[in-house]
């Protein structure tokens, strides 16, 4: 069944462009089953379009896009509604809606999607909210009471909501403390192993690339390059030499390997 | 796809054993929290969870079994758990860990609460009356400070939003008022025929136009139009944090934002005002033309007749106290909006209804102020 296809996400021949300026050139990307992928690249390099264009806010100029095994294009309303489901996403400065509670953007989709019990939905709200690190108060709150990181943990919380297959992260761990930064990672990674969930992180945590991605996907040229820590370390490219040789990569311990 | 997940109660010599299997996801959240019930032959006996059989997990299924762990804990069960897949067991781990997820009950609301909300309600109109009074204050030091300096005046913001607020407005007003004026010809004809006074319509078209309806449906039009847009503008700005970004580079939002706001709004009010009267008597000759047989030569000289130049400077010196209201209410709940996009939504609803309503009550200081000079 579709499920159990190896790519959960392919993408073939993606172009994107902003008027003349044409951002990706026949982008081709596959994003296996129970992975965790870092997307990197430079900045304007088209990261967040590339996360846009995956979840369907952005129209791509042409190309195809796979996920869970459907095209993405050709796929009606009603079922596009339910891989939407199995997703969740986690925008950069979280996104949460303004004029619900934390606890009520957690049950946001959980009311749209499923038929729980309003108990169980404010437990599980409540679950999630403490599984993403906050303090069980942060519930009652509402996003403008909350600071940049703990906003960041919220919108976990609710990406996480309908315990999804994927997980789309826009720079998870940025604005976060290195303590605050490590246990997200670490979350992510415990929630992936159990969930057998497969993660699109856009990051440019040289740290979370280091522990929690399996494989990294270079945003360079207008194509992408995947390949794990190792292969790319060996890649000749001037700017992923720069990116992976520089002092900051050396910091995160990559340049001992 | 893995069996959906079940849940078989048994029993076995003194254990009562739950076995769990299939896949406990959020799909089967609701029919898995029902089936997990403790029946009566539990009783006594010690229990067991059984995850041997279980294919998949995710935190709504490990909520599921803490919760029932839990409650047979609270009825007095030793209970066991026998675990199966180590994965799954990480995740299950993990739940059972977090402590505190449920904060503690909210706070029950009494007549004491009740009679504080009435003070504080009373507080915050009060502390907004006084802030909108410095803030008052505060712009016209700004203006006064910026009479002294113009060249530091910032023109391009002014022209900006004069062609927003002004020349933008130029055909809803045109349009309303020249509405206005074909209904105040049309019932004022109407009525005044009974008396056999039809010529008198003009003298009452001429006199509620200019006086009162042109300048007060403007800044009617004005409020809802650009009142509005200076709250959304400078509330989103203030989201943004640009506002504070302005004051760190040592410019004040007073001068930047403000200041060409009002000044532009007080030109454009009573520009668009002298339009609306020209509309409204448009609209009323149009009308005179249809119904009374009146032609447009003629009504222009029963006008002249009928209204002084008074009348239009009574209608006109209006307009930019009125443009001065908005504009400076505008800016006050702009500036007021802090953090969430549904502030400034609640702020610029705020901001059009007192703008609005101070307009109406400064007209009418003014039709009191009139009469007692005897204009």
């Amino acid at each position: 069944m579709a499920q159990k296809q190896d790519n959960v996400i392919s993408l073939r021949g993606i172009v994107n462009r902003f008027g003349k300026q044409v951002l990706h050139d026949g982008l081709d990307l596959d994003v296996r089953r129970g992975e965790v992928i870092g997307v990197v690249g430079g900045s304007g390099a088209g990261k967040s379009v590339l996360m846009r264009t995956i979840i369907g806010l952005n129209r791509q100029a042409s190309g195809s896009i796979s996920v869970l095994g459907q095209r993405m294009d050709q796929i009606s309303d009603s079922e596009r509604t339910k891989i939407e489901a199995r997703w969740g996403v986690l925008f950069q400065n979280g996104a949460l809606f303004s004029s619900l509670t934390v606890a009520e953007n957690v049950q946001a989709p959980m009311r749209e999607h499923t038929d729980l019990s309003p108990q169980l939905m404010d437990e599980l709200a409540a679950l999630k909210i403490r599984l993403s690190g906050l303090p069980a108060e942060a519930g009652a709150k509402y996003p403008s009471q909350l600071s940049g990181g703990m906003k960041k943990r919220a919108g976990l919380a609710r990406a996480l909501a309908l315990d999804p297959d994927i997980l789309f992260l826009d720079e998870p761990t940025a604005g976060l403390d290195p303590i605050g930064a490590a246990e997200f990672d670490q979350l992510i990674r415990n929630l992936q192993r159990s969930l057998g969930l497969t993660v699109v992180m856009i990051t440019h945590d040289l740290d979370s690339l280091v522990a929690i991605c399996d494989r990294i996907a270079i945003l360079i040229d207008r194509r992408i390059r995947v390949g794990t820590l190792e292969e790319h370390l060996k890649d000749e490219h001037p700017w992923i030499k720069e990116y992976f040789h520089g002092p900051r990569a050396r910091a995160a311990g990559i340049g001992a390997q | 796809m893995n069996d959906p997940g079940w849940v078989k109660f048994s029993t076995s010599g003194s254990m009562a054993i739950w076995s769990c299997g299939g896949a406990w996801t959020i799909d089967h959240a609701t029919r898995l929290a029902r089936d997990l019930a403790i029946p009566a032959e539990a009783k006594g006996k010690a229990a067991l969870i059984d995850l041997a059989a279980m294919d998949q997990l995710d935190t709504s299924g490990a909520w599921l079994i803490r919760r029932h762990g839990n409650a047979l804990v609270e009825a007095g069960f030793k209970v066991e758990t026998k675990e199966g897949d180590p994965d799954l067991a990480v995740l299950l781990k993990r739940v059972v860990e977090i402590q505190d997820v449920l904060p503690s009950e909210p706070h029950r609301r009494n007549l004491g609460d009740k009679v504080a909300e009435i003070g504080a309600s009373v507080e915050s109109i009060l502390t907004e009356s006084r802030d909108l009074l410095a803030f008052f204050g505060g712009l016209m030091s700004a203006l006064a400070r910026l009479t002294m300096t113009p060249w530091k005046l910032r023109w391009n913001a002014i022209f900006s939003h004069l062609e927003q607020t002004g020349l933008n407005a130029l055909p809803i007003v045109g349009l309303i008022n020249l509405l206005v004026g074909v209904v105040l010809a049309f019932q004022g004809a109407d009525q005044l025929a009974r008396f056999g006074a039809q010529t008198f319509t003009i003298n009452m078209l001429g006199i509620s136009v200019l006086r009162e309806m042109a300048v007060l449906l403007t800044a009617i039009v004005v409020a809802g139009r650009s009142g509005s847009a200076f709250t959304a503008q400078i509330g989103t700005m203030q989201v943004n944090e640009e506002v504070d970004a302005l004051r760190t580079i040592g410019l004040d939002p007073m001068d930047v934002l403000v200041v060409p706001r009002v000044i532009a709004l007080m030109v454009a009010l009573p520009l668009l005002t002298f339009f609306a009267d020209m509309m409204g008597l448009l609209g009323g000759g149009l009308m005179c033309l249809v119904l009374l047989d009146i032609s447009f030569g003629q009504y222009l000289g029963l006008l002249n007749q009928a209204i002084t130049v008074n009348h239009f400077w009574v209608g006109i010196v209006k307009a930019p106290f009125f443009a001065a209201l908005i504009a400076l209410i505008g800016c006050f709940e702009g500036l007021r909006v802090s953090g969430s996009a549904e502030s400034v939504g609640r702020l610029t609803t705020r901001s059009v209804v007192e703008a609005i309503f101070l307009v109406i009550i400064v007209d009418a200081l003014f039709s009191i102020l009139f009469s007692y000079i005897g204009v």
